[in-house]
């Protein structure tokens, strides 16, 4: 019979709408500003810097290596690197990014810049608020706007931050371990040296940003 | 004077001009690009008797960005997350042919569980872009708001499973070369499973709702028919090669990924007509999930990429490949040409909704303007992929 088809339809609408009264499943708005649905943990949004301890400047992670800016895909990273260098969380002198600028509105939140980076020194952000009433220059993120805390990255990201923790200071201990291995060997020979001639070469260090610094003084 | 006025005329004339501008009975229109049943910014030129199609030109390029141009710029891996931007509706198929097609040049192993992870993925993708597409199907047909509420809300499930693993709903960008970038944890499997478990209901209240529907069948019955010579001709792959009676699906005929281990049916239509399209949507979702449920189970565990694959300074060797996928619209290639650079000496996309739409004229003529949205709507198309 014609028209079968249609009422059936309407039974479907029908049993959707009076069941969104009795089923809280069938209500799947949110209504945003006021609730919201917690982010998952993989979420992610537009790059941020890390910084340990409490001094945004000091503390930043980045030593300007320039890879997260060569792999861009849209070229949205521009950084300057320092021609000094300074102590860097850990107490290594080490160069610092002088500019870092990341234009959001060209960035597509593709991660290949945290994929790269050697440090874990630039992580994704959890942000999505970032309507701007300016029309120019509000969506270019300078190195003091970009700058967050590790705590903060903790807290959006609370497995991942502890994985990379962990990471870190896995590398710092076997970094160490390292260290102190090659400064008594380097002690080893020293002392098998030293009838002929005084001590002049300390070790260096495995960090490959040092490489190229001159290995004179211990830090 | 004059002739300055009229060479201005000239510029702003539409491109493509059918010659016949009210010229005996046949009159002009042009659809689009901001047609609201264009699904983007595409535009036919349609010439009409009465209410009847006579020609129709598809006006292609309006969102036309360089795709091509800027693989062969960036890296290899570079170019990954813009193949989320192409079809963006199915962005973890489009990163799978382009994962494909490097690893075919490169020669890179994938470990068995990115292999699955990136079958479920593939799969979870073709639910979700076959619901949005009925949706919107019936919402070209008239059936406003409802069915596409439905499909959405079912389809934001799967988008969640996305989310909640890759980090965004839309714009994925998680398959690598040689494997997947974050690994799906043991929660994470046991919600896509309840989520592809209660998918079925969905179909069915979705089938209940349309399928018998007069109105549906009146609309889309005889309307739009392609023959199976003019399909495989034309080059269509995907549903509508499929709706026309052909069997060719990548996924049996190639065998990529691991999709010979799974048991699973090929649709096939009869008429090659809207209703058959629209029917074999509904049908390779049931297989999708059959394909799912075997999936989510037998998963091994191990490691999710191939820890030889280097992220950066990524050079394959010199030579060529064409990798392809079955994708939820058809066959979606990637031919890549490398000269052992940095960047592939030629990037070039085959996108499935491209060429499945050379073929409107055909499907239309004849028909009314309405139906032309009808057919529109059920070539499944994506302006993003159209004009790269």
């Amino acid at each position: 019979m014609i028209g079968t088809g249609i009422l059936r339809g309407m039974a479907v609408t029908a049993r959707n709408f009076v069941g969104s009264y009795f089923d809280k499943e069938r209500l799947i708005t949110v209504q945003y500003p006021e609730e919201r649905d917690p982010l998952p943990e993989n979420y992610r949004n537009f790059p941020f810097l890390i910084y340990d301890g409490n001094d945004p400047q000091a503390g930043l992670r980045c030593v300007a290596c320039k890879i997260c800016e060569k792999e861009c895909p849209p070229q949205c990273i521009y950084i300057v690197k320092s021609e000094d260098k300074k102590p860097d969380y850990m107490g290594k002198p080490q160069f610092y990014p002088k500019v870092f600028d990341i234009d959001i509105s060209v960035c597509m939140s593709c991660q290949i810049c945290v994929e790269v980076c050697p440090f874990e020194a630039i992580k994704m952000d959890k942000d999505f608020e970032l309507s701007r009433r300016e029309r120019f220059d509000a969506l270019l993120m300078r190195k003091d706007d970009l700058a967050k805390s590790n705590d903060y990255y903790h807290r959006i990201h609370p497995i991942e931050a502890a994985a990379v923790d962990k990471n870190l200071t896995d590398a710092a201990a076997a970094a160490e371990a390292k260290k102190k291995a090659a400064a008594e060997a380097a002690a080893k020979a020293a002392a098998a040296k030293a009838a002929a001639a005084k001590a002049t070469q300390e070790p260096s260090t495995p960090r490959p940003s040092e490489a190229t610094t001159e290995a004179t003084g211990s830090s | 004077m004059t002739t300055t006025v009229q060479t201005l005329e000239a510029m702003e004339r539409p491109p493509v001009s059918m010659g016949s501008r009210l010229e005996g009975e046949l009159l002009e229109v042009s659809m689009g690009p901001q047609h609201p049943s264009t699904h983007g910014v595409f535009r036919m030129n349609v010439a009409l008797e009465g209410e009847i199609v006579r020609k129709l030109k598809p006006v292609f390029g309006y969102l036309h960005r360089n795709h091509e141009k800027i693989g062969e710029n960036a890296s290899y891996l570079g170019s990954m997350p813009y193949t989320d931007r192409l079809d963006y509706f199915c962005s973890m198929t489009n990163n799978w042919a382009y994962a494909l097609s490097v690893e075919k040049l490169a020669g890179i192993e994938v470990p068995e569980r990115a292999e699955y992870l990136r079958i479920i993925l593939a799969e979870l993708t073709r639910l979700q872009n076959h619901v949005s597409l009925l949706g919107f199907l019936l919402n070209d047909m008239g059936a406003w708001g409802t069915p596409l509420m439905y499909a959405f809300r079912d389809r934001e499930k799967i988008l969640d499973l996305f989310e909640s693993l890759s980090g965004s709903r839309m714009m994925c960008d998680y398959m690598r070369f040689g494997g997947c970038r974050v690994d799906a944890s043991p929660e994470w499997l046991a919600r896509a499973k309840s989520v592809v478990d209660i998918f079925p209901r969905f179909v069915d209240e979705l089938e209940q709702l349309i399928v018998g529907n007069e109105v549906v069948i009146a609309r889309t019955q005889d309307v739009g028919k392609v023959s199976p010579e003019l399909a495989i001709g034309a080059g269509i792959t995907g549903p509508m090669l499929r709706a026309c009676g052909v069997n060719y699906d990548i996924r049996k005929v190639d065998g990529y990924g691991f999709y010979p281990r799974f048991k699973f049916r090929i649709p096939l239509g009869e008429h090659g007509d809207t209703y058959d399209r629209l029917m074999m949507r509904v049908l390779e979702m049931r297989e999708s999930v059959g394909i799912l449920q075997q999936a989510l189970p037998q998963i091994p565990a191990g490691p999710i990429i191939n820890p030889k694959v280097k992220i950066r300074a990524f050079r394959p060797p010199v030579g060529e490949a064409y990798g392809r996928i079955e994708a939820p619209k058809g066959e979606l290639g990637f031919y890549l040409i490398s000269d052992g650079g940095p960047n592939p000496y030629r990037y070039r996309v085959r996108p499935p909704s491209f060429i499945n739409l050379t073929i409107l004229e055909d499907m239309c003529l004849g028909h009314t303007v309405a139906d032309v949205m009808v057919i529109l709507g059920s070539v499944d198309i994506v302006m993003g992929e159209v004009d790269r």
